[in-house]
């Protein structure tokens, strides 16, 4: 039998090329470098996901990645770049802050972290080889995904970041991402959180945009979460307009756990969103949220893989997008619920506001429920605001446009509303209402 | 300060009102009677403004000024309010930030300046206190988990702190049991003056019991069919609809 050749697009060519330059180049050896080999070996099998893949069905990159930025080396004016972030700059909170996906040490506070917090940065740690490195790719879901494989391959910089054992972290920790250059670059800043046993952490995570060329970001966050933890997870995504964005939250919860992660979409030409959560013990309860507002051509798609493998767990996700112009949203959200998991509770919705004619959502919610004692519910809606709303608010006197806005910031407002931290949430909210206020 | 002149409208191509003719003066109470599909609650959506319905002749006149090209927000900032007979739930939107707002917008549209928060806070203070609101509703989104009494009150609270010139109340009757019609024609009748305008809808002659009016009109097939005094209502309510109906096919 002849083999098959797949036909490379350009961009997948560049991709093999730059990887074969830089893999001698990129932190860590050994173990590390065979481990950047093999999430590679997956890319140069596959290609970049494209619709014939069913989880990119939606998000097709090969049509949207023309070419592979090269990865961007650590920019020489680091700290003038992250002065110019703007994202959470109210919210009091222990900065990490990454130039181009590279942290970016003094404008961190490495040097003043809460009790029971250490931190390490990451590619001190890919090249020595530090113990925490261990905890990376856990969530077996996630396994094979081209943004984790492509981020795995190219990590260059980021952060372990380890809460001890019953601390009770007093201040929340912001991860601040501040993307910006004069030519295309790519970033694979990675992130890992251990969170042990009885602790509680905040973590706030803002992405931005503050360059004049168009960039290709691919983080990940990952955290490992022990027994009786509590993690309170907000994400703010506002990167350039014409940034391609993919970013991926793995989680592994342990028994008697919370995690609470919610966010909004603003930014990117193009991104996605993906969360793969794992329930690694009974009695935990998972929040996933988010508001995505979107215009102009701009295309944003949440995707999720939530896997209650062990019974009495709890979800609920509400996502709310908001569409105008000829832009798209996309979610993809997964349930499985495994033979064992009896008496999970899983509750998923998704509901999109449609502003234009042009505006195209696509809501794809799936269960995989394997286990017999089990509530488990979803819901899609997809629909226009309410004339008979819009004609109750202007005949009270309010303009069209002010009746839309209201509307529309209601409509919102039940995702955002979720955000415990009032200072992030303020922030949110503020940042919904300048969009709006920018519709024309 | 009303005055409309052969006002002929469709919608989705079926004829509603049929060269309709009505003068409301300053300080009138107008009631409007009629049976169901005779036109009335169009007319109320006509005159407030909304969408869908086509104008194809005749005039709206407020103050001598013609409203028909107007916004529906226009309109109400020239004076023109309507009680809804069914007011729209708007989860997410908490009361007092709507009342906020619809306040502001209409002084905006008048150039004039906005309520500060204490102001604003008196006023629906004292304003909900004369309808029975209390302050916990104030807090909930607008009209959401409200009962059908408690709606068509915060309607009226809405029309109290907007101080509309011209109100329409479109069968703000339905629905209501005995005690909350009287908290509603209570709330009406303080706002009776010399200066504004009353259009009352009703398919009953039982609030006009309570809201007394000066003038009543039936309306049959989409036009005044018949005016009179306020005994016209009595007699309706005596004799029926029937005849009109007749007389209108």
């Amino acid at each position: 039998m002849a083999e098959i050749t797949p036909i490379r697009t350009a961009a997948e060519v560049a991709l093999v090329e730059r990887f074969e330059d830089l893999k001698d180049k990129l932190p860590g050896s050994g173990e590390i470098a065979r481990g950047r080999d093999e999430a590679f070996a997956l890319i140069a099998a596959a290609g970049l996901p494209n619709r014939r893949v069913e989880e990119w069905k939606y998000t097709d990159l090969r049509s949207a990645v023309r070419e592979a930025a090269p990865l961007a080396e650590r920019p020489a004016d680091a700290a003038a770049l992250v002065d110019k972030g703007r994202a959470f700059a109210k919210v009091d909170a222990v900065r990490l802050s990454f130039a181009n996906g590279h942290l970016v040490a003094e404008r961190s506070d490495l040097a003043a972290l809460p009790a029971g917090v250490t931190v390490t940065p990451l590619a001190a740690a890919l090249a020595e080889g530090h113990p925490l490195l261990a905890e990376m790719g856990k969530v077996a879901v996630a396994k094979g995904n081209f943004a984790l494989a492509l981020n795995s391959a190219f990590m260059m910089d980021g952060a372990l970041i380890k809460v001890a054992a019953g601390t009770a972290v007093d201040k929340a920790l912001h991860l601040r991402f501040v993307n910006g250059g004069a030519s295309p670059f790519a970033t694979a800043p990675r992130i890992v959180i251990l969170v042990e046993d009885g602790a509680s952490v905040t973590v706030h995570e803002s992405h931005e945009g503050v360059g004049t060329a168009a960039y290709q970001a691919n983080s990940v966050v990952e955290i490992v979460a022990g027994n009786g933890t509590t993690i309170t997870h907000a994400r703010l995504n506002a990167e350039q307009a014409d940034a391609i964005a993919l970013s991926t939250l793995a989680v592994t919860l342990g028994a008697e756990a919370k995690l609470t992660s919610l966010g909004a979409v603003t930014g990117g030409s193009l991104s996605r969103h993906q969360v793969f959560l794992a329930f690694a013990g009974e009695h935990s309860s998972l929040t996933l949220g988010g508001a995505t507002m979107l215009r102009g051509r701009q295309h944003a798609d949440t995707t999720l893989v939530v896997d209650h493998a062990v019974p009495h767990c709890d979800s609920r996700e509400l996502f709310k997008t908001v569409i105008d112009g000829e832009a798209t949203g996309v979610f993809q959200g997964k349930i499985i619920v495994r033979p064992d998991a009896q008496k999970t509770d899983g509750r998923m919705m998704s509901a999109a506001l449609l502003l234009s004619e042009t505006a195209t959502m696509n809501n794809k919610p799936e269960l995989e429920i394997f286990a017999d004692d089990v509530q488990c519910a979803h819901g899609a809606t997809c629909g226009e605001l309410d004339d008979d709303l819009l004609f109750y608010l202007t005949a009270r006197g309010l303009p069209r446009a002010v009746a839309e806005a209201l509307l529309v910031q209601a409509f919102l407002g039940e995702a955002l509303e979720l955000v415990e931290d009032e200072a992030v949430r303020e922030e949110l909210v503020a940042r919904a209402e300048g969009w709006l206020g920018e519709r024309t | 300060m009303l005055q409309i002149n052969n006002l002929v409208v469709e919608i989705e191509g079926k004829r509603i009102l049929n060269g309709l003719d009505l003068s409301v003066k300053a300080g009138e109470v107008a009631a409007i009677m009629g049976p169901n599909g005779s036109g009335k609650s169009t007319l109320s959506y006509v005159i407030a403004g909304k969408e869908e319905y086509e104008v194809l002749d005749g005039e709206i006149l407020v103050d001598g000024e013609n409203i028909l090209e107007l916004e529906p927000n226009e309109r109400a900032a020239r004076g023109v309010f309507l009680a809804f007979q069914y007011p729209l739930e708007i989860p997410g939107v908490s009361t007092m930030t709507f009342l906020k707002a619809i306040m502001n917008a209409q002084r905006k549209a008048r150039e004039e300046a906005e309520l500060t928060t204490p102001e604003f806070m008196k006023r629906v203070k004292a304003a909900a206190q004369e309808l029975h609101i209390d302050q916990e509703m104030l807090r909930r989104g607008l009209n959401v988990g409200f009962s059908g009494g408690e709606k068509k009150r915060m309607e009226i609270l809405q029309m109290a702190l907007l101080e509309p010139r011209f109100c329409i109340l479109d069968e703000t009757d339905s629905g209501l049991d005995i005690d909350a019609l009287k908290i509603v024609a209570e709330g009406v009748n303080t706002l009776r003056d010399p200066a504004r305008a009353f259009l009352v809808i009703t398919h009953y002659q039982r609030l006009l019991n309570h809201i007394v009016p000066d003038t009543v009109h039936v309306m049959a097939n989409g036009r005044i069919v018949r005016s009179g005094g306020k005994e016209l209502a009595l007699e309706l309510e005596a004799s029926g609809y029937a005849d009109y109906r007749e007389q209108a096919a």
